[in-house]
């Protein structure tokens, strides 16, 4: 079992007015940690909801491949599909208020064909999770840590954790991803991270998948986007010089000196006539990168 | 440990370098496996496996099949190589023009340089 690939063609959502998914293309390889970065409402979870089966595309259409599936199918209602998928959403999301935790976990041993109890039974000790207890009676943090046990537990050849850790504190955040790691080293399969902590999972993605407003911004190996952004400082007319052909990304001043942000590798005719002109070159990190690229530059602007 | 402002796996690759020119890692001595470093360091397997892919091209660790990497024989040597080249470059140059801005003549560095030595 290699996990899940994942294509996704020309997919369009609508909740009544305006598109969630607005003509959605893009491919997952499968076998690998995928992040799908987005700001709220930039249509992350409807791409979730829509891979799992938990929704149907108003246009286009999502196929899963590989893996024990063979030939490409659609997740909507099809249950062998459905069962090789797994959403965990915010705070358990989904589960049944009023029945107790090991309830839930029979019904999920019964559903997922790859599910490991040895691994839920560990797990759900290092979390903490008090298997009598009804889930309604668990706090935010427990119930969060209930959804991470049946995610990794189902070993599903697509699991997909959407904002899974919100309820979550930072030890048992980090206990989910020590977890996450350990269990996918030894069954890799296909996962997506969908979150906006972007600085707090990156070292844990391969792949970076940027939503906004229900399109593709980039799709990326997320080491390549780090290290893509630059910023760059000094006079503002010879800064205005140098980013004259480059893409630019926000840009600030304070008096005569001006800082703006520019995408892409800077070549080294470039660089130079940077240090000629005496402007000082800076890395940018993922976290700012995101935020310049998802367009919330023009929301600070207009607060101001 | 790593940050976000340049790829990861070179960032891991400098460390082990930076190990291996310090002494902490011994030539011929096993590194860590990928995985164990991946879940060390709470980073994804494939870019810890990038991060020593390159450095067995650049020969500063070899493969032994089914056992893991090992830092290779001449390993320290060239990379201290490797430094030595870049020295004045990147530790001197900027030392120097740094003086030149706050005012230090570079008589008084030259001094300080030769009670060190002492």
């Amino acid at each position: 079992m290699n996990g899940l690939g994942v294509r996704i063609e020309n997919l369009t959502v609508r909740f009544g007015g305006a598109p969630a998914l607005d003509g959605l293309d893009l491919l997952l390889t499968p076998g690998k940690i995928h992040g799908l970065l987005g700001r709220n409402g930039s249509g992350k979870s409807t791409l979730a909801a829509v891979l799992a089966g938990f929704r149907q595309a108003d246009e286009g259409r999502v196929l899963l491949e590989g893996g024990d599936l063979g030939e490409a199918r659609e997740p909507y209602e099809d249950a062998v599909v459905t069962s090789r998928v797994c959403l965990i959403r915010e705070s358990g999301g989904d589960l049944v208020g009023s029945e107790p935790v090991r309830n839930i976990l029979a019904l999920a041993s019964s559903l997922r064909p790859y599910w490991n109890a040895e691994l839920a039974g560990e797990l759900l000790d290092k979390f903490e999770v008090p298997v009598r207890k009804k889930v309604q009676k668990l706090s935010r943090g427990k119930k969060s840590a209930l959804g991470v046990v049946l995610g990794l537990a189902s070993r599903a050849p697509l699991t997909i954790f959407d904002e899974t850790y919100l309820g979550m504190d930072v030890p048992s955040r980090e206990l989910f991803y020590d977890a996450l790691l350990a269990d996918y080293t030894e069954v890799p399969r296909t996962i997506v991270m969908s979150t906006h902590l972007v600085s707090e999972v990156s070292a844990l993605l391969e792949e970076v998948v940027i939503l906004d407003n229900g399109k593709l911004i980039t799709q990326s190996p997320v080491d390549a986007l780090r290290g893509r952004g630059a910023s760059i400082v000094g006079p503002a007319a010879a800064v205005d010089e140098l980013t004259a052909g480059l893409t630019v990304l926000a840009e600030q001043r304070l008096g005569g000196t001006k800082s703006s942000t520019v995408l892409g590798d800077l070549d080294e005719p470039l660089l130079a006539k940077a240090r000629s002109a005496g402007l000082e070159i800076g890395p940018v990190g993922l976290q700012e990168l995101f935020v310049h690229l998802t367009g919330s530059a023009h929301v600070k602007e207009s607060d101001r | 440990m790593f940050d976000d402002r340049s790829p990861i796996y070179l960032q891991i690759a400098e460390q082990i370098k930076h190990d291996i020119v310090t002494g902490a890692l011994a030539e011929d001595e096993q590194v860590m496996s990928t995985n164990q470093y991946a879940a060390f360091y709470r980073i994804n397997p494939a870019t810890a496996a990038k991060g020593f892919a390159q450095l067995v091209d650049e020969g500063v660790l070899y493969k032994k099949r089914g056992i893991g990497m090992f830092v290779a024989p001449n390993a320290r040597d060239l990379l201290r190589t490797g430094r030595r080249d870049s020295f004045f470059a990147d530790v001197v140059d900027p030392m120097l023009r740094e003086a030149e801005a706050i005012g230090v003549p570079l008589q008084d560095i030259v001094r300080h340089i030769q009670k060190e030595a002492q």
